[in-house]
């Protein structure tokens, strides 16, 4: 049967168009092609008409030749409408408005910071205003401190509300607003202080001018055209952001968010936009060392093959956040069998459970987009802001898609967003969370439940239980979460995209279960984990092994890439290991205890330096490609530890070699890769410099570097196309200097790159065939035992999986002791972005979290675990339980949960 | 007279006994005992009354657009944020009889199935919070407020909400923010309120003026409130005059009396020795009428024919002593003020017109200038601005250039203010 796909005429400058009657004129104007200025709108926030830029010419019939001039943003694309964009009257006014935007903006563009990537610079060119009418002085606004990730330039504000918009109604900030009237509007805090919310940098791209201005690049600047950009993925956490990284000289100057449709879409947080100020760290690694001494590569690489060769048993031990090639290559250099994934046990088994319950399915993991789709979602032990932010910005979306049904039914234009917004007021979808602790996602819960991690497993079992009667049923829950689990079953059963959100954060096994089985009994339901690191799952593909097999396997050589050991396990642990190791070799780009406990160094690419694969927390391989132009001393772990040719041909190796990842090549095109027979140039045609940048150390034009691992070129040479999407190094198109010019690479506005978004799943929904039996945890577990499904449930038929049988015991609390679980800071928890300055700013002294009674017994400061530690009243922390900041330098590599005494000093 | 025929302004409002004695809430008895919602709505519709916030539209299809089998909630606002300049009917009937209001804003809400109405009411208007909150406590007192009216099984709570101030709040949007608690800043239609209003439940806003003149229709018939009336818009019209005439002042008179009535028999002309220039005929957001539209009746259809609007109807009246482009700064202020920063026309266009007259008057005008202005007349015609503040700023300015079109130009000429030596 012929699918009737909804679609109308429009007529622009009397051409027929086909366009969707469900958008408005300026989103398919744009979609179209054409170049119709705009700024209160955003692909993502919507319309509001505030601006008024994108006036257009709107004629009743084609006999009408006076028409009237109304915003595209604010007028559906219905059938049979005509416009003209040109039309003299509609172009005047639209010049007029941006007479108006400039009557208080410098006029200061060959000088001003935000000059080349300017939208609001774009949009006066296209307009053509070009002569200020204007004679009086413009109005002047005190700046304020926001804090380490942007500054603040108010005189430079046209007053299109996207800032204030982005904030509070799409961010769910509080401590932002606009103040005052007329022409004075002021977009800020009620007073100096850092933004408080996670996601605030985004102002820099979502500001039309430059208001809100990146404070990290202020202190390298350089401008966007000047800037030599890759696209990379963020590897600060394990949604795989598609970033694009810009550099010049031999320093990282920037990360901006690289639109990927099914991914981060527009948005980024701000570790991953500010966290990358750890490539130009002091402590970075720049020489390979033999104990002590510096050596070159050659003499590096000599002594590790040596080492290679006169240890047979020599380990390898691999990392969750460097890349599939990397771990692979060591894997290859060392042998399967002696490599072991650098992460203890208790992760690696969940993480393992997690890739075969997705392998199983039958529930699908949902892309980020798909995540802010869901019309019902439980979270089960995660703090989602803190362990994957970008998902919590989703997630504040998803808890409209129920509420927006209003709308659709009050045929309120779901693009119009305010008026969106007044009819759906504080209506909230269903949205639950199960945590040990309060999370900054509470605010827009329905309801929360609080538990010790096991709680928060038998009430996710519960819920099963409740949707499915073969799940197994924990006995004596608590009259609070019988309440819970029955508000979340109902709200499951109305929902048609319900999703269960989970993770390793708690590292316990009976939460991961308890999700699958709610999403298994549930049709429709997708199933998201979040795992701890950029490649935690790439690195579980690679091997079962954990890092305590690779201490029991006492070998006399080992060889550490990319990872910090100490931040794994307890200190005395790591230093029996390394002292009953004869040699180590530890590949890395920051100084840290592993690689002062080693006799080889080698000096190690970051992400900016390098080439390589991710897997994200939807198992989608993703490919970034390095910034800096290969260089002598400093190499991606791969070419330390192999001699591939290129990047593609260790990729051939891996996928021919290790199942499940056959289909990583396709992540991006490979380095043979040509358009017209010409690569894809990393730098903009307007780079200056060209001639000069090397002028210090010789006057000749040196040939550009070579990549050999990438089709992208270390030069403005190249074809000027638009690449395919895994290679856009940045977004530009004739006209559209900013970030905006992400329209121009859409298949649709919004929609996903032209050719679709990067990125290839390893896994897809219902894939595998049925239970999770080649799990090592099931097997290390009776539990293992699966039940199976009882079909005769209606739409039991979508449900082909099995359900874990053994629910975990209600949480003891003991006398003297507390069960101590890891809590996570945005800023503070993750490893690198440590050593970036802005980001460290941010990081909280360590403290003992304890629940308000528990303080009470303790005063200000308390001993725990050998560390004396402020006290921090911590809301939602069960009677008996504790909490640590997770990977704060000082309580690294503690292994957590884990029971211990607390007393008082 | 019925709107001000109770009202005395020697004396206390009438107390809910005075205004019973005086045939008070006869309406709502009827309406309550022996109407149905819909009949209410079909009498006003067919009483021709027409909005008198000063757009004009038909009060009961107004009323028609609520729906009637909406899901929760829905509201009846009283629209008493009279801050248009020049105006000052709404507090006539605020402070004179507050029962006349609250009586109509009964019956209005129950026409419309409406179980919580609130009167928005202009923040300086200090003795009218008195006044109304006293009638709404009598009401409640006397259980013809709260659960049961009247032993109708109709239930209503009226609430009084103070503005804090903001010409914006006049807006029926702009006041539902603002009745909310947020920024007083229009909202964009559609959805109308009867759609997504109060709290995105449907609502609907009325004028003062507008809810006084229910009672009596309902208690008189839709015939006889057209009757009252010498134009095809029904009823009576409080008319006001300010300015430099013998006798400022506000009148109740029947729909459609002429320019001419208002200024000369009521307002008593022009104090001695000054000259009529012109007019504004319903607040500063209308445009100027002059001497050859002195006899154009004052009702919405001929005022907008003569090229104006009879807005409020509420005049302010110009001589030939006072400089036109001193009041248009004047007034070009107050909207330049109280825009309210949303949409780039208004915050940008206002502005930079208050900064030219301003300029003019103090003899910094520039040839030039007059053109930009006409340009921001035409910059801010309704369409292109987000809602109707900056296209009825832009009014008085339109006309204004158009009849004294001289007085500008000498400005620039002379650089100065020609009358501020005189």
């Amino acid at each position: 049967m012929p699918v009737e796909i909804d679609v109308t005429t429009v007529y622009i400058e009397d051409r027929p168009y086909p366009m969707d009657p469900e958008q408005n004129l300026l989103h398919q104007c744009l979609s179209a092609g054409f170049n119709l200025p705009y700024f209160c709108w955003h692909p993502a926030l919507g319309s509001v008409g505030a601006c008024r830029q994108c006036a257009v010419k709107q004629f009743k019939d084609e006999h009408d030749k006076h028409g009237r001039i109304v915003m595209a943003c604010m007028t559906p694309a219905s059938d049979g409408t005509r416009i003209s964009i040109k039309d003299s009257e509609a172009a005047a006014f639209r010049a007029g408005i941006i007479e108006g935007m400039m009557l208080n903006h410098p006029h200061d563009c060959p000088v001003c910071d935000e000059g080349g990537e300017c939208h609001l610079q774009d949009m006066t060119v296209m307009t053509g205003h070009d002569y200020r009418r204007y004679r009086f002085e413009k109005r002047t606004f005190r700046n304020q401190y926001l804090g380490p990730f942007l500054n603040h330039e108010m005189n430079r504000c046209i007053q299109c509300y996207r800032c204030v918009r982005f904030y509070r109604e799409y961010a769910g900030g509080a401590d932002f607003n606009s103040f005052a009237l007329r022409n004075l509007v002021y977009f800020g805090r009620d007073k100096d202080g850092v933004l408080e919310n996670e996601f605030a940098g985004n102002l820099v791209e979502v500001c039309p001018t430059g208001v809100f201005t990146d404070a990290t690049l202020k202190r390298h600047y350089t401008r966007k055209w000047d800037l030599e950009f890759s696209p990379s993925i963020c590897t600060q956490c394990s949604l795989g952001c598609n970033i694009s990284i810009g550099k010049r000289y031999d320093t990282l100057r920037r990360v901006v968010n690289r639109y990927n449709g099914e991914v981060n879409g527009y948005f980024l947080c701000d570790r991953g936009r500010f966290g990358y100020e750890f490539v130009n760290s002091e402590r970075r690694i720049r020489q390979s060392r033999l104990r002590t001494e510096a050596i070159g590569p050659d003499a590096a690489k000599r002594h590790l093959r040596d080492l290679v060769a006169s240890n047979p048993g020599v380990i390898g031990i691999g990392s969750p956040r460097a890349s599939l090639e990397s771990n692979f290559a060591l894997r290859a250099l060392v042998g399967p069998d002696r490599f072991y994934a650098g992460i203890p046990s208790s992760e690696l088994e969940l993480l393992r459970l997690m890739l075969d319950i997705l392998r199983s399915g039958p529930a699908g993991t949902p892309s980020l987009r798909e995540v802010e789709s869901s019309d019902a979602v439980l979270v089960l032990g995660e703090d989602v802001m803190n362990v994957a932010p970008r998902m919590a910005l989703s997630l504040r979306q998803s808890v409209r898609q129920q509420p927006i049904e209003i709308a659709k039914r009050l045929h309120v234009a779901l693009w119009q967003d305010h008026g969106v917004r007044e009819v759906l007021q504080d209506a909230k979808g269903p949205f639950f969370i199960a945590t040990s602790s309060a999370t900054r996602l509470d605010d827009i819960a329905t309801e929360c439940c609080r538990g010790a991690p096991d709680d928060v497993a038998r009430v996710g079992y519960a819920i099963a239980r409740a949707l499915h009667s073969s799940s197994p049923e924990p006995q004596d829950l608590a009259d609070n979460q019988r309440a819970f689990v029955e508000s979340v079953t109902n709200a499951f059963k109305m929902a048609k995209r319900p999703l269960v959100i989970s993770g390793a954060s708690y590292r316990n096994i009976g939460i991961i279960r308890a999700a699958a089985n709610v999403s298994r009994v549930l049709p429709g339901a997708t199933l998201s984990f979040i795992t701890p690191e950029c490649n935690s799952f790439g690195l579980a593909f690679l091997t079962g092994t954990s890092l305590e097999a690779a201490i029991k396997a006492k070998p006399t050589a080992a060889i550490v890439i990319e990872n910090d050991l100490y931040r794994r396990l307890p200190a005395p642990e790591v230093d029996s290991f390394f002292s009953q190791c004869a040699h180590v070799v530890v590949l890395d780009h920051l100084e840290n205890r592993t690689t002062t406990r080693a006799e080889l160094v080698l000096s190690t690419a970051t992400f900016a330096e390098a080439d390589g694969t991710l897997v994200n927390n939807e198992c989608r391989a993703q490919r970034f490609f390095g910034v800096f132009p290969p260089s002598e001393t400093i190499r991606q772990s791969w070419q330390w530890l192999g001699e591939w040719e290129n990047l593609d041909r260790v990729i051939a190796d891996m996928s021919g070699g290790v199942p499940g990842l056959s289909g990583i090549a396709q992540a991006a095109p490979s380095a043979a890769f040509r358009m017209s027979g010409a690569k894809v140039p990393r730098e903009p045609h307007r780079w200056s410099g060209r001639t000069a940048v090397l002028a210090n150390i010789t006057v000749d034009e040196p040939k550009p570097p070579v990549d050999l691992n990438s089709p992208l070129s270390f030069s403005m040479e190249g074809n000027p196309d638009q690449p395919p999407a895994a290679l856009i190094p940045f977004f530009w198109s004739p006209g559209w200097n900013s970030a905006q010019a992400t329209n121009k690479f859409q298949e649709e506005i919004a929609g996903p790159l032209r050719g679709g978004d990067p990125g290839v799943r390893l896994i897809e929904a219902g894939q595998g065939e049925g239970i999770p039996m080649a799990s090592r945890a099931a097997e290390s577990d009776e539990d293992a035992r699966l039940s199976a499904p009882n079909r005769d449930r209606q739409g039991a038929d979508a449900f082909n999986g099995a359900l874990f049988a053994s629910v975990p015991s209600a949480f003891q609390p003991r006398e003297n002791e507390w069960l101590i679980i890891p809590l996570f800071h945005i800023f503070g928890s993750d490893e690198l972005s440590r050593a970036a300055p802005a980001v460290a700013q941010l990081f909280p002294d360590p403290y003992l979290a304890l629940n308000a009674d528990d303080a009470a017994k303790f005063g200000a400061e308390a001993s725990v675990m050998g560390r004396n530690l402020p006290v921090r009243v911590t809301p939602g922390l069960p009677q008996g339980v504790a909490g640590l900041p997770s990977g704060l330098p000082p309580l690294e590599g503690i292994m957590l949960p884990a029971w211990s005494g607390i007393s008082r000093i | 007279m019925p709107l001000t025929k109770d009202i005395h302004l020697d004396r206390q409002p009438p107390d809910l006994k005075a205004y019973e004695s005086g045939g008070g809430y006869e309406g709502l008895r009827k309406a309550l005992r022996s109407m149905t919602p819909a009949e209410i709505v079909e009498e006003v519709k067919a009483s021709n009354l027409k909005g008198r916030g000063g757009a004009g539209f038909p009060t009961g299809v107004k009323w028609s657009f609520m729906p009637k089998d909406a899901a929760g909630p829905k509201y009846l606002v009283a629209n008493a944020d009279e801050m248009e300049p020049g105006t000052f009917k709404d507090r006539f009937l605020l402070e004179g009889n507050p029962h006349q209001l609250l009586e109509g804003m009964m019956i209005a809400a129950y026409a419309m199935q409406v179980n919580v109405a609130y009167v928005f009411l202009r923040g300086e208007y200090k003795r009218a919070a008195q006044t109304i909150s006293r009638a709404i406590a009598e009401l409640y007192a006397a259980q013809y407020l709260g659960k049961d009216i009247v032993g109708s099984g109709y239930s209503l709570e009226i609430r009084l909400h103070l503005s804090a101030g903001r010409y914006m709040c006049g807006e029926e949007t702009g006041l539902l923010n603002a009745l909310e608690g947020k920024r007083a800043n229009p909202r964009a239609k559609p959805p109308f309120p009867p759609v997504s209003g109060l709290w995105g439940k449907p609502t609907t806003v009325n004028n003062v003026e507008t809810l006084c003149n229910v009672p009596h229709i309902i208690s008189n018939g839709a015939t006889w409130f057209k009757g009252l009336s010498r134009s095809k818009d029904g009823g009576t019209k409080l008319y006001g005059a300010s300015g430099k005439v013998r006798r400022p002042g506000l009148w109740e008179l029947p729909m459609g009396v002429t320019v001419r009535e208002i200024l000369e028999e009521h307002a008593g002309g022009m104090r001695e020795g000054l000259r009529f220039r012109g007019l504004l005929p319903g607040g500063a957001s209308t445009d100027f009428l002059t001497e050859e539209h002195l006899d154009v009746p004052m009702d919405f259809t001929e005022v907008q024919k003569a090229g104006s609007r009879m807005g409020t109807g509420t005049m302010i009246v110009l001589d030939d002593r006072t400089c036109p482009v001193g009041m248009l700064w004047n007034l070009e202020h107050f909207f330049a003020q109280e825009s309210c920063g949303w949409c780039t026309p208004c915050w940008s266009g206002l502005g930079w017109i208050e900064r030219i007259l301003n300029a003019m008057e103090e003899g910094r005008g520039e040839p030039g200038d007059i053109e930009k202005l006409t340009f921001q007349t035409k910059f801010l015609a309704p369409g292109n601005t987000f809602c109707a503040l900056a296209p009825g700023a832009a009014e008085p300015l339109q006309s204004g250039l158009k009849y004294f079109r001289d007085d500008f130009e000498r400005h620039i000429r002379e650089k100065r203010c020609p009358w501020r030596s005189m």
